[in-house]
């Protein structure tokens, strides 16, 4: 195990709690769903299994991983933006 | 890994950072999103497998064939699904996509689980532990989600309980974390790839379990944990396949998503246990005991032409929103009766719960569309101290927002919400289309008081009705 990832992991938790420490509720919802867009990373883990899949089975489930990563990924940051964009338009009277 | 790419991880990782702070902010929430979903383009194009190999550059074969595929299908059902949901399905939506992550991790810890028990080398204790944690946390937030998702749809909206239940989940549990110890032991035996695959469907049994109980009302939170959880399993990913990025973005999120869980709590005033386990235990029992008494009294029903009346002789009229005006898109008649109402001297104003509609800040935007003018909304705590100088307070598919139980009831589920003090006005006229209970699933004390009056019918409806009799009288 390599502990300097366990250093970054720890810090990542704290940073992850300091930067939503002020947030508004209007923003609960878009910032649920921006969140969930970032955990969309799981892509690059479905891209690099699938990389390197040797049998029809990693293959089949690889490629699931890849397309729900890739659902993930895109449609959580177009959900989010489409939410936020109606957000502005309550700010003009 | 060459210095480059580490550098651009750096980058990757100090871009998702700020764009979750930029998110966390009404002015720049719109561009912190974008900033996050460029750090993610950055990160997919100098995307580096463990060995240090640049994935890009490896020759094209099946498996990039396949990665493509799914890559542009990915995208398509994405973007398909995000520009095609209403704006009233929107948290649907996200506990859908949440649902995705959540089983692309799962699969992504199986199936290294599965390359590493057949492998000779040993991927040593801790990687084996993330690997059936990813598989675990990815699985139970898949059918998590989904449950969430067919509730927000108005499936099964309310707790379902039944005997036994605490017993059935804690031998789930248990059986689930002796499974866990057994593989983490022996991730080479003959039997490994089965029990894996136990282990995985018993996850998505407790995922059910876990999100059945708990009522329509609350899934915004539940979607929120389900969202943190989904980011550890990808953080677990990450430590599994030695990726940094993944550790980053699945750690950001899932501890991002702990405290968003506990604010949306707080926002509703009530502790995290009360949500999740609130259907448990004593608290249902002692609720339907309290809501015993509302069986003597009974609603009052009134036709448009009287609510026309009491409407066009009032001074002071405040307009509760809800849900229910979402959903039969009535925010324009809205928007008419207001303006005639105005054009005869009557005083009116909207009154915006925080959390009215399915998702904050949604009422707000359904109004401006139909351009009711920014300065007659007012917020809830604002309007409250009013409340009881207003004339007819006008409640539009609100119900558990407006619920004096929350006030009054120590037993009730909702008690201790803040809400709008509807019933402190002299009249109040509730439209709604029946006397089902509300997304809480529980009954609302404000219909049986002696100055609420029952305007039945679609919302979209009785407002043309309304506002053609005002107009005559």
């Amino acid at each position: 195990m390599d502990t300097n990832l366990l250093f970054i992991f720890i810090l990542a938790i704290i940073i992850g709690f300091e930067v939503i420490s002020k947030v508004p509720s209007m923003l609960h919802t878009p910032l649920m769903s921006g969140t969930n867009a970032i955990h969309g990373i799981i892509l690059f883990g479905g891209i690099l299994v699938l990389a390197d899949a040797a049998t029809p089975l990693v293959q089949g489930l690889g490629f699931v991983a890849v397309v729900f990563g890739s659902a993930n990924v895109f449609g959580g940051f177009m959900v989010t933006d489409r939410m936020l964009q109606m957000f502005r338009k309550k700010k003009q009277p | 890994m060459n210095t480059l790419a580490a550098l651009v991880i750096i980058a990757v990782a100090v871009l998702l950072i700020i764009g979750i702070k930029l998110l966390s902010s009404p002015k720049t929430a719109r561009i912190g999103n974008l900033v996050a979903a460029a750090g993610m383009l950055v990160g997919l194009a100098a995307l580096h497998k463990p060995d240090g190999a640049y994935v890009w550059s490896q020759g094209w074969n099946l498996n990039y064939t396949l990665i493509a595929a799914g890559l542009l299908v990915g995208l398509v059902l994405g973007a398909l699904g995000a520009y095609s949901v209403k704006m009233t399905a929107m948290p649907q939506m996200v506990a859908l996509f949440n649902g995705l992550g959540g089983s692309a991790a799962a699969l992504v810890g199986g199936l290294e689980f599965l390359r590493s028990s057949g492998a000779a080398a040993d991927p040593g204790l801790f990687v084996l532990l993330a690997m059936l944690f990813a598989t675990l946390i990815g699985s139970l937030s898949f059918s998590g989600s989904i449950i969430a998702y067919l509730k927000l749809q108005g499936k099964f909206e309310k707790p379902h309980t039944f005997c036994g239940q605490n017993i059935l989940n804690g031998l789930m549990l248990a059986l689930i974390l002796g499974l866990c110890g057994w593989l983490a032991l022996d991730p080479s035996g003959t039997g490994a790839p089965v029990l894996l695959m136990v282990l995985a469907l018993l996850a998505l049994c407790f995922g059910v379990a876990m999100v059945l109980p708990i009522g329509g009302a609350d899934m915004p939170v539940v979607i929120s944990l389900l969202n943190s959880f989904t980011g550890l399993a990808v953080a677990a990913d990450g430590f599994v396949i030695d990726n940094l990025a993944m550790i980053v973005a699945g750690t950001l999120v899932g501890s991002s998503g702990t405290l968003l869980t506990l604010l949306m709590c707080k926002a509703m005033n009530r502790p995290v246990a009360n949500v999740l386990f609130g259907a448990f235990g004593s608290g249902g029992s002692a609720a339907a005991a309290g809501l015993a008494g509302l069986d003597g009294k009974t609603v009052k029903p009134v036709q448009v032409d009287e609510a026309a009346l009491l409407l066009s002789y009032a001074q002071q009229v405040v307009i509760v929103p809800g849900y229910g005006m979402a959903v039969a898109q009535a925010q324009h008649q809205v928007q008419e009766l207001s303006e005639e109402l105005g054009r005869r001297g009557v005083g009116v104003r909207f009154a915006i719960h925080p959390v009215a509609g399915r998702m904050p800040g949604h009422m707000n935007v359904l109004l401006a569309e139909a351009n009711v003018p920014y300065d007659q909304l007012s917020e809830m705590e604002a309007i409250n101290p009013a409340m009881e100088r207003v004339d007819v307070c006008l409640v539009i598919g609100a119900n558990d927002v407006v619920n004096p139980a929350a006030r009054e009831e120590k037993s009730s589920p909702i008690y201790g919400m803040p809400i709008i003090d509807a019933d402190r006005a002299k009249t109040v006229i509730v439209m709604k289309r029946s006397m089902a209970a509300g997304f809480a699933g529980i009954e609302n004390h404000l219909f049986y008081k002696d100055n609420t009056r029952m305007l039945f019918g679609d919302a979209k409806a009785s407002l043309t009705a309304l506002i053609a009799q005002i107009k005559q009288g």
